[in-house]
């Protein structure tokens, strides 16, 4: 995309359509991807890729047509006024924002897509032999990928974007296999633009490889209430799920008894308790200036010291409900238009250490990392990669994974201890409405919650 | 694409060009009515060729120079996995039904029209329901060619129709959805509305259950969530050869009830997933993966097959990568018993039919755990409400191995998976006290 000539096609073909908002976007990208399954590489590839959409508002309904063939940007435009003309028949509710002429380079330290494809073979390899070599490994499994990727931006309203990022994430799994039985250990990691954030991995990979060994031999969880302590990876998870996604104003805007479910004001937790996503941080995954509305990205608090502050907002959810629009208006790729989705969700340190958030459980479960988590709102579950049982406020025996569940009316209250050791979690990718793997980060310290539900044999 | 193969033909052993474009019109309601219209137009190329004896990848979604296609692709295949396999050359590939002209012709009005007529059947029944649905048309169109002389090409139509309501009722919410799937348009929104009503007559009252083991059904909803990702897995010839999947030894062995069978078939006329032949040229088939419980037979792609000294069994399937071994429409056999009959049978249960996060345990293994996002408490041969705040886990092998029916009705789940009702005699149930 050479900017000058394509920016001049954008407004070229923005003019003069009758509707209340149009937007352009064009997006350019390339992927490396590099595959291993057990001693094979088994994908070393490369995917470019050139394409856009144009969005378009009348009387509240919305035209999107999506396109490899750019160069028939006008007639696109027609075609999404055009079906937005169908579709409208209310009055337009769409926030201002202000127009921004801005390019935004990509943030890189070392930067993954300059690495040579031989030096990240060569790493993966290291990786690769670390988890082959330990005895009753069956196999592995790696996935790395990179991208980078500039999106333009241009709308009705004389907002002229361009955004670069380079984005990377990695995951190793080590698979062990005894009697009957196959259990895995894996790590996830990424990051924004900075291949040293993988580079230094080797003491723990060869911590899952020799977990997911320990794991053949070990025991499932009974399934019932436990008082759980979840490690801030999980716990971050816990945050995106528990209450991340109820926070989408997309779910509530239109529909008025989830509106009074989800009144501001609202108490969800105890004064302890503080939920925060935004993508004004610098550097990490759910990080950037502009959303894909041209709307500039904020930090919210979705729970204030117990309390529902505020939740997470595109132009329109945030117009119908009179509130602020928070920049929360994210699309996948030009595929798809923008919805309300996270960027960095975290709950914020409170006071209490690890050991003491322990020390007065007599039985329960500790629970670390992730294989995933999902939501239907109301009741929600994520599992973990790695649980043990703690007796008497002793971490115990390991345990295979479990999974655990919860509603958001009592598990957020059943939260009774929060711990000190904030930390943000780069692995993850969010999916919905078909839009995934969505980049976002997600954090919290330890926390502790009375009477939460397992899944067990 | 001429010009890419014969690019490639200069510089590698093989070379092999696929191409993919479609076009995807959806119109979106949301909240009970008319949201968005879309149009969704994509095209890629893909090249994958052999140079001293290793694979090379390179795609483009969008406008094609051939000379930087071949030259990454090149790039890429210094590093690239050995091939133990040669491209296809012609094949005689099966005659499936998989493109109704008609589709194309369902115009925009008559897509929303069909979708406001599900959302008012729905809400006929329940006024305060929230909808959203998608009524969807679309076209794709594949071609492939090979320096071996393979060709292969075929256009797909399809239509798609589908509803998620939600019910909030103080502190209850309630999410109920179907969806049904063709390559002929569907001109009636009945059969899923009448799943929808169902759901929603089934789930009037919420009612308690306790934590113990109990029998339990898996609608075919139910069945999708709970068991089928792992057991996709454990028919992946890669987790197979890799010695990751539970099966890897079982071949010729009764490892499953002798009632439960097994199949792959990309060949059912009409159906979504099925195709003349898979994204390397070779030819659809029905493959038998459980045969009576004894199993039978594991999906493969051409490497894969190599590798495993096997043949493929088309199902090479790229999904913005190399190839790789995928289902088509996969198919449980029915059984000889009604759905009803199974709950009269029942002294105390449990009806799953959406079970959430069951696919995010260690799948490998055959683990499965989730919370019961819609399921209903028998009681005395009579479902009496609507269960909530409860997680069920259990193992794929182990509720398979031991069967108490299998269904009479097999039903399409998401275009994908056709399945009848499967009745397992216990399984961990563990619920929220007070």
């Amino acid at each position: 995309m050479q900017s000058r000539k394509i920016r001049d096609k954008i407004a070229n073909a923005l003019k003069g359509h009758d509707a209340d908002y149009v937007e352009i976007r064009l997006e350019e990208s390339e992927v490396t991807g590099i595959v291993y399954r057990g001693g094979r590489l088994e994908e070393v590839g490369r995917t470019s890729s050139l394409g856009g959409n144009v969005r378009a508002l009348v009387k509240g309904g919305w035209g999107f047509v999506s396109f490899n063939h750019v160069e028939e940007l006008r007639h696109h435009a027609e075609l999404a006024v055009k079906q937005a003309r169908l579709v409208g028949k209310e009055d337009t509710k769409f926030s201002r924002t202000e127009p921004v002429a801005e390019i935004v380079a990509a943030e890189t330290r070392k930067d993954p897509t300059a690495v040579p494809l031989a030096s990240k073979k060569q790493l993966l390899d290291e990786y690769n032999a670390i988890i082959l070599s330990t005895p009753k490994i069956q196999t592995s499994n790696i996935s790395y990928h990179d991208s980078q990727k500039k999106v333009a931006l241009a709308t009705s309203e004389g907002t002229y974007i361009e955004q670069s990022r380079v984005d990377l994430n990695l995951r190793l799994s080590a698979i062990a296999s005894g009697d009957d039985t196959v259990q895995q250990a894996s790590i996830s990691m990424g990051s924004r633009g900075d291949f040293a954030a993988i580079e230094t991995l080797h003491d723990q990979v060869k911590e899952i490889a020799r977990r997911a060994v320990r794991l053949l031999a070990a025991p499932q969880a009974r399934g019932g209430e436990y008082t759980v302590v979840l490690n801030p990876i999980l716990a971050g998870v816990f945050a995106h799920e528990a209450f991340g996604h109820l926070s989408e104003a997309d779910h509530v805007y239109e529909n008025r008894r989830l509106q009074d479910l989800m009144v501001l004001g609202r108490r969800f937790g105890r004064k302890h308790l503080n939920i925060v996503d935004g993508a004004a941080v610098p550097g990490l995954r759910g990080s950037y200036k502009y959303d894909d509305e041209g709307t500039p990205g904020t930090m919210t608090y979705l729970i204030r010291e117990g309390v529902l502050e505020s939740r997470l907002h595109s132009r329109e959810t945030a117009a119908k409900m009179r509130e602020k629009p928070t920049g929360n208006a994210r699309a996948l790729n030009y595929r798809f238009s923008p919805i309300v989705r996270m960027t960095n969700t975290f709950i914020e340190p409170g006071a209490t250490s690890f050991e003491d958030m322990l020390s007065d459980i007599k039985e329960g479960i500790y629970a670390k990392d992730w294989y995933g988590g999902t939501t239907s709102l109301e009741m929600f579950t994520f599992s973990a990669g790695e649980a043990y049982m703690i007796r008497n406020g002793k971490v115990a025996e390991l345990l295979r994974p479990v999974v655990l569940t919860g509603n958001v009316f009592t598990t957020l209250r059943n939260i009774d201890a929060i711990g000190n050791d904030l930390e943000m979690n780069q692995g993850g990718g969010c999916g919905k409405g078909g839009q995934a793997p969505l980049p976002v980060s997600n954090g919290s310290p330890h926390i502790r919650i009375r009477r939460c539900l397992v899944g067990g044999g | 694409m001429d010009e890419i193969l014969s690019r490639a033909k200069k510089v590698a052993g093989q070379a092999e060009v696929f191409q993919v474009s479609s076009k995807r019109t959806p119109v979106n309601f949301e909240a009970n009515r008319l949201k968005q219209i879309q149009t969704k137009e994509s095209s890629s190329t893909v090249l994958r060729l052999i140079k001293d004896g290793r694979i090379g990848f390179a795609q483009v979604n969008g406008f094609v120079h051939p000379e930087a296609l071949v030259n990454i692709a090149l790039e890429t295949c210094q590093f690239g996995m050995l091939a133990k396999f040669d491209f296809p050359g012609p094949r005689a590939y099966p005659h499936i039904d998989i493109f109704d002209a008609q589709t194309e012709e369902v115009t925009i009005d008559d897509m929303v029209e069909l979708g406001q007529q599900l959302i008012a059947a729905v809400r006929q029944h329940t006024p305060d329901i929230v909808c959203e649905a998608t009524v969807s048309k679309g076209i794709a169109s594949v071609r492939m060619m090979n320096s071996e002389g393979g060709k292969a090409s075929y256009s797909k139509s399809f239509f798609d129709i589908g509803l998620e309501g939600v019910l909030v009722q103080d502190q209850d919410m309630l999410f109920v959805g179907d969806s049904q799937s063709s390559c002929h348009p569907v001109h009636d929104f009945k059969a899923v509305a009448e799943e929808v009503t169902n759901q929603l007559e089934l789930a009037k009252r919420n009612v308690s259950v306790s934590t113990k083991q109990m029998p339990v059904i898996f609608t075919p909803r139910g069945v999708a969530s709970s068991l089928i990702a792992p057991l996709v897995a454990a028919f992946n010839g890669k987790l197979v050869l890799d010695g990751a999947s539970p099966l890897k030894d079982k071949r010729g062995e009764q490892f499953f009830d002798k009632r439960f069978c097994l199949w792959d078939d990309a060949t059912l006329p009409y159906q979504v997933a099925s195709c003349p032949c898979d994204d390397e040229g070779m030819p659809s088939q029905r493959t038998t993966l459980v045969d009576h419980g004894v199993v039978s037979q594991f999906l493969y792609d051409l490497q894969t097959a190599a590798l495993a000294n096997t043949q493929s069994t088309g199902n090479g399937s790229r999904r913005g990568g190399l190839p790789t071994p995928s289902p088509s429409s996969i198919v449980i056999g029915e059984g000889d018993v009604y759905f009803w009959d199974m709950v009269r049978d029942m002294r105390q249960g449990l009806v799953i039919d959406q079970l959430m996060g069951a696919e995010q345990g260690n799948i490998l293994n055959g683990d499965f755990s989730g919370n019961v996002l819609l399921g209903y408490k028998v009681e005395r041969g009579e479902i009496t409400g609507r269960v909530k705040n409860t997680i069920v886990a259990g193992n794929v092998y182990e509720v398979l191995s031991q069967l108490e029916a299998v269904g009479q009705e097999a039903r399409w789940v998401g275009g994908l998976l056709l399945t009848p009702c499967l009745y397992c005699p216990s399984l961990s149930v563990a619920t929220r006290s007070g």
